[in-house]
């Protein structure tokens, strides 16, 4: 017997609702956990104090603050390259063999795993050129690894600034660099600007990379050439180690908060992006 | 606009500065206030639990402890990348041109869960269990459910220290699950019932029961007294003599107050 | 024109190919130093005694990885299995059934899942999946199960987002044409719209499965870490990212060299996999 293809239309538009809904409520199931676990140990204690007994009392501050130096200074050195290499790519050059061969580089410098990250800046960083665990090692090896997200949003950014703005840029005698800088970047800030909170997030959460170039040291780091422990980095010891599932749940939160705040603010950046040329 | 971003920039290079100001005091010749401790994980909170009392005695000296594995350490030694190497396994061949002291001694206990039942085991049992030879609990007296055995990684001073003592020439069974730290292995055997471990004593808590081995209990008096075999040392190492501030933390932990630490870890204190 | 400008904007441009260099630079450096590595060891011990060796104690001359290649495409299918259903209906309702209120909520929302660490994941998996499987099967919970489910749902948001691309590329007139002639929306869906995306699709899973097969930390945590090639669903298993993040710490001489010429093997799968997918969204661009 035929089913009617309009009952079967009613039910898988209602089940393919229903799975989306499923996987929203996954992430929304996460985010309650760690909330509901973690929070009654969030206090301004747990965020400005020192680990004790390897973590099992007292806080997080030096990976608070070795999780913020990390991300800025890895956006540091990314940023400008990256977006220099948008610019080059968009501005000026026509598509050819060389840019190909660039994006290509690209492409696959976004394709390689974290661990491999963690290999290459373990055996460069650390060991070649001497620099031991350190916030250096971790930022080089993670300036690397966030370079195509930065490459890749900047040039989305960039290509959607509209063509007349340039044309009259120059009517107006203005050099290319001139139109460039001061023009076309701040037009496309938000969306670059996106690119930059997003590739944050990613260094802030990465840990494969992180606990092989910067070690895991519970102190606090006040030079580029101290080991640390980003948040991330003390969760995946602290959990791993069963050293204490309250300070987990705790440093879960606190991780999860950021990228949350971090992710929500670079939406925000894009929608002003896309509300101001549309 | 402009305001803005030099702070940005003064807030990023913020780091930098110590650094340079670190080298420049180094250079001077005067008295170096870091000390860097790099090795085996099993000795690593330990010294963690010295270089934080150690403060209260000396504020104005740092030791940074560092993991990386009892192999790590000792090649870091050699090469001169740290002051103090730790190792919780002997030295082998041409490791030996170190300057071994001996800080402590650490049984390796076999644990099981809480609620395992089963008291005692035979090192040959042990030894087939690991060997993948006894597969079920069933033959060693409990119930009929799979033995969760848990070793530690290849390369970790703990797992050679095993391998040593209790292996002797077996291997350990491929089908064998594998955690790379004391903590880890403890807290496998501390949620899964069917667990068995091995791991270092000084680590036992209340999580987790260490099995007495051939009738022997791995208590500090067992060890002491040679009865209970499982131990090994750990090391504290340096290549020649060391500087004053590393002979200053290796004096603290050889003292009376560093001993006593050592000892309410659960460890074996050396000088009594 | 003015000489000075000429020779300024000619310098600017020599410095902005150098910023776009420096992208192949980072390239090369990774993988010459990765291949200088991981490469002598195959000569010295042979291509075939690493990649299709059975036994690996590395302290001991034995480096074989076999059981490990053969884990990690184990958990990247089951994590396929898991996630890539879940992930097209996901990406299907976005983009053929959501409202632009929905999409503007849902969208980010599954980004968002993307953007929770790895090692969150893996800690969620091992305090409630691993003993929940222990509880119900006779295992320790530590398992292919475990990690596919992990994994699965860590690459759900890739597969989404990349078959949602897929599926807003197909032309409007499509699905017009389809609705004219009669058919119901899910009709229209199932028969024209999917099968017109089918390259974009396919690259998404396989773009999600170069994510699963790099995937470190999570793996670690719920695998088990065992040496043996898995037999059935509940046994613990080593996937190649596993195997080296437990021993790169400790590891010396020949035994790191065999840690970097696992890398290498992984480098090669992913790469060719990145390559596969890159073919498939050319193939969707041309037809």
């Amino acid at each position: 017997m035929r089913i009617n293809p309009r009952h079967t239309d009613k039910l898988m538009s209602a089940g393919l609702s229903l799975q989306a809904l499923f996987t929203v409520g996954i992430l929304i199931l996460i985010i309650a956990i760690i909330f509901i676990k973690g929070f009654p140990y969030v206090t301004a204690e747990f965020i400005f104090s020192y680990p004790e007994d390897m973590g099992r009392l007292g806080g997080v501050f030096p990976s608070i603050i070795g999780t913020i130096f990390l991300g800025l200074l890895s956006i540091a050195f990314a940023t400008p390259l990256g977006i220099g290499t948008a610019i080059y790519l968009t501005e000026y050059t026509k598509e050819s063999t060389l840019t190909r061969v660039i994006r290509f580089g690209v492409e696959s410098l976004a394709g390689i795993p974290s661990i491999i990250y963690g290999l290459f800046g373990f055996i460069f960083f650390v060991i070649k050129l001497g620099l031991g665990w350190s916030l250096l090692s971790g930022t080089l090896t993670v300036a690397i690894m966030v370079l195509p997200t930065i490459i890749r949003t900047s040039e989305e950014a960039i290509k959607s600034v509209p063509k007349n703005l340039r044309t009259v840029s120059f009517s107006l005698g203005a050099t290319k660099w001139e139109t460039v800088t001061r023009v076309i970047i701040p037009s496309a800030a938000p969306g670059i600007l996106t690119g930059i909170m997003l590739s944050i997030g990613r260094a802030v959460s990465e840990t494969a990379a992180v606990i092989f170039t910067m070690g895991s040291s519970l102190r606090l780091p006040t030079s580029i050439m101290d080991s640390g422990r980003t948040m991330a980095v003390h969760f995946y010891i602290l959990a791993r180690e069963g050293i204490s599932m309250e300070k987990a749940y705790a440093t879960a939160l606190v991780l999860v908060l950021s990228i949350l705040v971090i992710n929500i603010l670079a939406y925000y950046l894009m929608h002003r992006m896309i509300a101001r040329y549309s | 606009m402009k305001v803005r971003f030099h702070g940005l920039l003064l807030l990023l290079l913020m780091p930098l500065v110590p650094c340079c100001h670190h080298g420049v005091q180094g250079a001077s010749g005067g008295r170096k206030t870091t000390v860097t401790v790099a090795g085996s994980t099993s000795v690593m909170p330990f010294s963690e639990k010295l270089a934080e009392h150690f403060k209260i005695e000396r504020p104005r000296i740092t030791v940074d402890v560092q993991g990386g594995g009892s192999s790590a350490g000792i090649q870091a030694c050699i090469n001169r990348t740290v002051e103090i190497g730790m190792s919780s396994r002997e030295l082998k061949g041409d490791e030996k041109i170190l300057r071994q002291i001996v800080i402590c001694h650490d049984g390796i206990a076999v644990v099981v869960h809480p609620r395992n039942p089963i008291r005692d085991i035979t090192l040959e049992q042990v030894r087939a269990v690991y060997g993948g030879k006894i597969r079920n609990w069933k033959a060693l007296g409990w119930i009929d459910r799979n033995i969760d055995a848990v070793t530690r990684e290849e390369g970790s001073g703990t797992r050679g220290a095993f391998e040593e003592l209790a292996m002797r020439k077996t291997d350990i069974d491929d089908s064998t699950m594998v955690q790379d730290s004391n903590g880890s292995v403890k807290e496998v055997v501390a949620t899964d019932p069917y667990a068995i471990g091995y791991l270092s004593l000084g680590v036992v808590d209340a999580k987790v029961r260490a099995l007495s081995v051939g009738g022997v209990s791995p208590t500090v008096k067992n060890i002491k007294t040679g009865k209970y075999r499982m131990v090994r040392p750990f090391l504290y190492l340096t290549m020649g003599e060391p500087g004053e501030t590393a002979r200053l933390f290796i004096a603290y932990v050889l003292s009376k107050e560093g001993q006593g630490i050592l000892k309410k870890e659960g460890l074996i204190p050396v000088n009594e | 024109m003015n000489r000075r400008f000429i020779n300024k904007d000619a310098l600017i441009r020599l410095v902005l190919l150098l910023f776009a260099l420096s992208s192949l630079l980072f390239l090369f450096t990774i993988f010459v130093f990765i291949l200088s590595e991981g490469l002598p060891l195959f000569y010295k011990a042979g291509v075939s005694s690493i990649t299709l060796g059975m036994k690996w104690a590395p302290t001991k001359g034995y480096f074989g990885i076999f059981p490990m290649i053969v884990s990690s495409f184990m958990v990247t299918f089951g994590a396929l299995v898991v996630g890539a259903p879940l992930a097209l209906a996901c990406a299907t309702y976005l983009s053929e059934y959501a409202g632009k209120k929905t999409k503007i909520f849902l969208k980010p929302s599954l980004e968002l899942l993307a953007g929770i660490p790895s090692v969150v994941y893996g800690f969620l998996g091992v305090v409630y999946i691993v003993p929940l499987i222990r509880e119900y099967t006779g295992g320790s919970g530590f398992s292919i199960l475990a990690t596919s489910l992990v994994l699965g749902i860590m690459v759900l948001p890739t597969i989404t987002s990349i078959s949602f691309d897929s599926l807003m590329s197909v032309p409007a007139a499509f699905r017009e044409g389809s609705l004219a002639m009669g058919a119901t929306k899910w009709q229209t869906v199932y028969r024209v719209v999917l099968p017109a995306a089918r390259s974009g699709i396919l690259a998404s899973f396989i773009l999600g499965m170069g994510r699963a097969i790099g995937e470190t930390m999570a793996v670690i945590m719920v695998a088990g870490n065992a040496l043996k090639i898995p037999t059935s669903l509940l046994d613990p298993l080593r996937t190649l990212t596993s195997n080296i993040a437990l021993e790169l710490a400790y590891a010396t001489d020949d035994h790191r060299s065999a840690l970097f010429s696992t890398g290498v093997v992984l480098l090669v799968i992913i790469m060719s996999l990145n390559l596969l997918a890159n073919f498939w969204v050319k193939r969707r661009v041309s037809r």
